[in-house]
């Protein structure tokens, strides 16, 4: 085989077909979220009275809400800040929690009992009402979402990459490390961590489906995206009074959350078989 | 001589990978009498371990596939047989042991208890004539106070007797061949002469052949009465121990042996094989050993040598032996 | 003999291991006795082996030695540089002057980092040659360990057991040593591959006059390979000397018995009869007195009941035996090897 291909190959090499849906799922709302001016037909917030609550037609492929909006644009535009919840929601605990886990795990002692007791008095909080609470002190709207967030979905990410450092620091390139002389921080940045993020970033995947859906679920609650933003919490909450006689309001937005959250999943799954890990 | 207890013929192991299928075990014979120590040595690549596992239906892999071989139990074939119907032949008449006994162990379930287990589903009969029956394996196979040690866990024996109490578990069913997987490779040396002694006793005693399974030629010099090599999945010589330690043919045998750390002195440079055991996925045409032989000739990289009769009990698959010119200069001068 | 400094000197290091209690409520206080009273002196320049089975401690040694594990008691002294509670300067200078390779060659390599970047980063951090020397002195050290220079682009998972371990050697030496402990570092590999390691040992101690600890079970590969042998078992010392020495005219019945175990690849010597009974057993619960006197077949009454007994010397041969040299039958493969 020309070495050309056989690089690529390699590359490619035998991807899962989760990752490749998964992937795809991804990229396509990305797509969305970058093209949104072009992509929507109508302005998200423009209201078209007369043709309020209006069904799927060719006009609205999805329909109106009661305010006359377009669904079909709203949800696309909305594709933006879904997916800046999904990923800021997971890169802020992500951070945070990485490299507390990676502390605790790598001096022990001391150290490690003080993060356990940490995490142990953050998780004995019901989750939701955690978050409820964080954000009604700071006020609603999605920067203190992302805060609460930060200071509530850290503990995952300790625990876990906690657990892989205690592994790692036993073995035998670890120990080498230390008999060259290398110094905590390279240790442990350089050579533990790089091996113990795999089962995180996997992970990540996982919590990127459930952050989406705290964030709809907190602005479904009124504390989260303020209307008229397009959100599909939002649109969802809002729909939800309709639902009877406009089923399509709160619909359209709700497969939208179900698509990328399936998209989410998929992705932890793929990613998870090539590289080797149990979710 | 009798016709052999257990006769494999062409025996072939085949894997999926990403990179194609490939051969692990490339057609392999061998031939085991009643009684006889066969020793089955190798290094990694060898298929050893996935000739015997294949013998016994074992393969540990939805990808791995048997697509044809012939094995022989007392003259029958038994490789196309029905899974219900192989399975009396499994335990009952071929038992197998492995490296590492505490993987092959239940944890939660005590040692007596899993003896017991296998005597009543291979024998039937009672609750307490199974129990009978495994405080006297026990007792064969040298632990202790059986009827005590008989409810422990697996956990709480060393490894020595957890090695001891895998051998009472194969053998709870009485069978014909016993096959060994590198049983004492993970074991101290002085425990390993203990299982050596223990083996060659059990043979004695029952008339048990065993199939064991080893890198470690003196292990073999020890313990077997032939052996057999094993190199990228083919046999490359058989015979019996005295004749193929003294005058190897194949020079995979002859290397191995000269690469013995207790033959030389200190300080000494010992003596190796270049370059590396071949990979699944890049084996040598022709012969899988000529990219490290010292013997090469032309043909070599071409086509497969056959296995060729030295003595009739005596095979090497080889172009150009060792000793091949000093032979014919013996039979000559006789 | 002459009186040279020691490289590296332990007295009577301790080493337990707490362990979570045992007893009925799980609280008596339990301990792993890892090391339990070990001195030992290696001269530079030359190569002890370290052997023992199971629960003998002496990889635990080995690690002590270079600082990597915290001892309970004794003192090591490594170059005039306390291992054992000494200053931060002193840990340097260990750290700068030794290294360590490991048993399994995979598992030794940090599987994220190509041969040549896990090299040059040591070459970094030490120091050892300006930033633009360091690609070269990379390609050196692979062709020092007979590897080809191309293979530094390489992850552990594209190369042989063999060549990881070679890597790990090139590592090491990437350090500049005085001093390697090699702990079981070819016990992973193929009997055909083990000697191409070991000859390159062979070859490293002739052109650096390196310092070697080589820890190993394989009492033939250390009588190829070592100067001198220590002999362990369940923490302690309990035979060291030179090594052919130790081989033709061992002073303690473990030694004894541990030779005669090696399995002979020539089948007329065969094993003992009797093979030596039972096991180590386990380092929570060491024997009183002696702790061979269990399997001993020479065991007398006072061996339970006095102090385990110290290293007695006699011609540079030490042992820990109540037994005087000449009361132990030399063993059979010693008369075999000397006719060879």
């Amino acid at each position: 085989m020309p070495a050309r291909r056989r690089g690529l190959r390699r590359l490619t090499g035998h991807v899962p077909q989760p990752l490749m849906i998964g992937a795809g799922i991804l990229i396509f709302f990305i797509v969305l979220a970058v093209g949104a001016p072009v992509i929507a037909p109508y302005d998200p917030i423009y209201q078209d009275i007369s043709a309020r609550l209006a069904p799927p037609s060719l006009v609205h492929p999805f329909g109106t809400d009661n305010f006359g909006r377009d669904i079909l644009s709203r949800v696309i535009w909305s594709t933006r800040i879904d997916l800046q919840i999904a990923f800021l929601g997971v890169i802020f605990p992500f951070i945070i929690g990485t490299a507390a886990g990676t502390i605790a795990g790598y001096f022990g002692g001391l150290t490690d009992t003080l993060f356990m007791r940490l995490i142990d008095i953050v998780l004995a909080f019901p989750f939701l009402v955690l978050m409820l609470a964080i954000i009604a002190i700071l006020g609603p709207g999605l920067a203190s979402f992302y805060i609460a967030m930060a200071l509530v979905g850290w503990v995952s990410y300790a625990r876990l990459v906690r657990a892989q450092i205690l592994v790692l620091k036993q073995s035998d390139f670890a120990m080498a490390a230390k008999s060259l002389g290398f110094s905590h921080w390279r240790i442990m940045f350089r050579h533990l961590l790089p091996n113990a993020l795999i089962g995180s970033i996997v992970f990540a995947m996982s919590d990127a489906v459930l952050v989406l859906l705290n964030g709809a679920a907190i602005s479904y609650l009124g504390l989260g995206v303020q209307p008229p933003t397009a959100e599909w919490g939002i649109m969802v909450a809002e729909g939800q009074a309709f639902i009877s006689i406009a089923w399509w309001i709160a619909t359209f937005p709700g497969l939208a959350i179900v698509l990328l959250a399936f998209g989410f999943s998929l992705l932890a799954d793929g990613l998870g078989e090539k590289l080797g890990v149990r979710p | 001589m009798s016709a052999p207890l257990l006769k494999v013929d062409g025996l072939t192991v085949e894997t999926k990978t990403e990179t194609g299928t490939h051969r692990i075990v490339d057609g392999v014979s061998f031939e085991l009498q009643k009684g006889e120590i066969l020793g089955l040595v190798g290094e990694s690549g060898s298929g050893k371990t996935m000739a015997c596992r294949a013998l016994l239906r074992l393969l540990p892999s939805s990808r791995l596939s048997i697509p044809k071989g012939s094995v022989r139990l007392d003259g029958k074939e038994v490789m196309d047989l029905p899974e219900d119907q192989f399975r009396a032949i499994r335990g009952k008449r071929v038992g197998m042991i492995f490296q590492n006994p505490a993987s092959h162990l239940d944890p939660v379930m005590r040692i007596g208890d899993q003896i017991a287990e296998s005597v009543r589903f291979h024998h039937g009969g009672s609750k307490r004539a199974a129990e009978e029956r495994t405080i006297e394996l026990l007792q064969q196979v040298g632990i202790p106070d059986p009827k005590e040690r008989s409810r422990a866990f697996p956990h709480e024996f060393s490894g020595g007797m957890r090695q001891r109490a895998m051998i009472a578990l194969a053998l709870a069913c009485d069978p014909d061949i016993l096959i060994a997987d590198e049983p004492t490779t993970a074991l101290d040396v002085t425990v390993q002469a203990q299982i050596l002694r223990l083996l060659k006793e059990l043979r004695d005693a029952r008339g048990l052949s065993i199939i064991f399974i080893t890198h470690d030629l003196g292990v073999v010099a020890q313990l077997c009465d032939s052996i057999c090599v094993l190199y990228g999945g083919r046999v490359c010589e058989h015979g019996p121990k005295e004749r193929l330690l003294a005058a190897p043919r194949h020079p995979y045998t002859a290397g191995l042996m000269g690469c013995q750390p207790a033959i030389g002195a200190t300080g000494e440079r010992l003596r190796t094989i270049p370059g590396y055991p071949p990979t699944v996925d890049a084996m040598p045409t022709g012969c899988r050993f000529h990219p490290r032989c010292g013997n090469e000739v032309a043909e070599c990289s071409r086509r497969q040598p056959p296995l060729e009769a030295y003595e009739p009990d005596h095979v090497a698959a080889c172009y150009n032996p060792v000793g091949e010119t000093a032979a014919l200069l013996a039979k000559e001068s006789a | 003999m002459s009186e040279v400094t020691p490289l590296i000197e332990t007295d009577d290091v301790v080493l337990h291991f707490p362990v979570s209690g045992g007893g009925a409520l799980g609280l008596t206080r339990r301990a792993v006795k890892a090391l339990n009273g070990v001195s030992l002196t290696v001269r530079p320049g030359e190569t002890i082996g370290l052997v023992g089975e199971s629960g003998s401690g002496k990889s635990t040694l080995g690690r002590a030695l270079l600082g990597l594990e915290t001892v309970t008691g004794g003192h090591i002294v490594f170059d005039g540089a306390a291992v054992t509670g000494g200053k931060r300067q002193e840990l340097s200078k260990i750290r700068r002057e030794t290294a360590m390779v490991f048993q399994d060659p995979l598992n030794a390599l940090n599987p994220r980092l190509t041969a040549g970047e896990a090299i040059a980063e040591v070459l970094r951090v030490h120091k050892k040659v300006p930033k633009e020397k360091i690609a070269d002195r990379v390609a050196e050290l692979l062709q020092m360990v007979g590897l080809d220079p191309a293979l530094s682009a390489r992850r552990p998972q594209a190369l042989s057991g063999g060549q990881c371990q070679r890597v790990g050697i090139a590592r090491a030496l990437a350090v500049e040593p005085k001093l390697i402990v090699a702990d079981e570092c070819v016990a992973a590999l193929d009997v055909s591959i083990q000697g191409q390691i070991i000859n390159l040992f062979l070859d490293l101690k002739e052109k650096m006059n390196l310092t070697l600890i080589f820890i190993a079970h394989d009492l033939a590969i250390v009588r190829r390979l070592c100067d001198r042998v220590a002999v362990m078992y369940l923490g302690r010392i309990v035979e060291e000397g030179p090594t052919e020495a130790v081989f033709s005219a061992p002073r303690h019945p473990y030694t004894a018995a541990l030779i005669e175990s090696i399995p002979e690849i020539d089948p007329t010597v065969s094993l003992p009869n009797a093979p030596m009974q039972g096991e180590p057993p386990s380092p929570l619960n060491l024997p009183p007195g002696c702790s061979f006197h269990p399997r001993c077949p020479y065991a007398e009454p006072q061996c339970s009941r006095d102090p385990p007994p110290t290293l007695r010397r006699r011609d540079d041969h030490g042992w820990a035996c109540i037994l005087d040299p000449g009361q132990l039958p030399p063993p059979q493969t010693a008369t075999r090897l000397q006719n060879a």
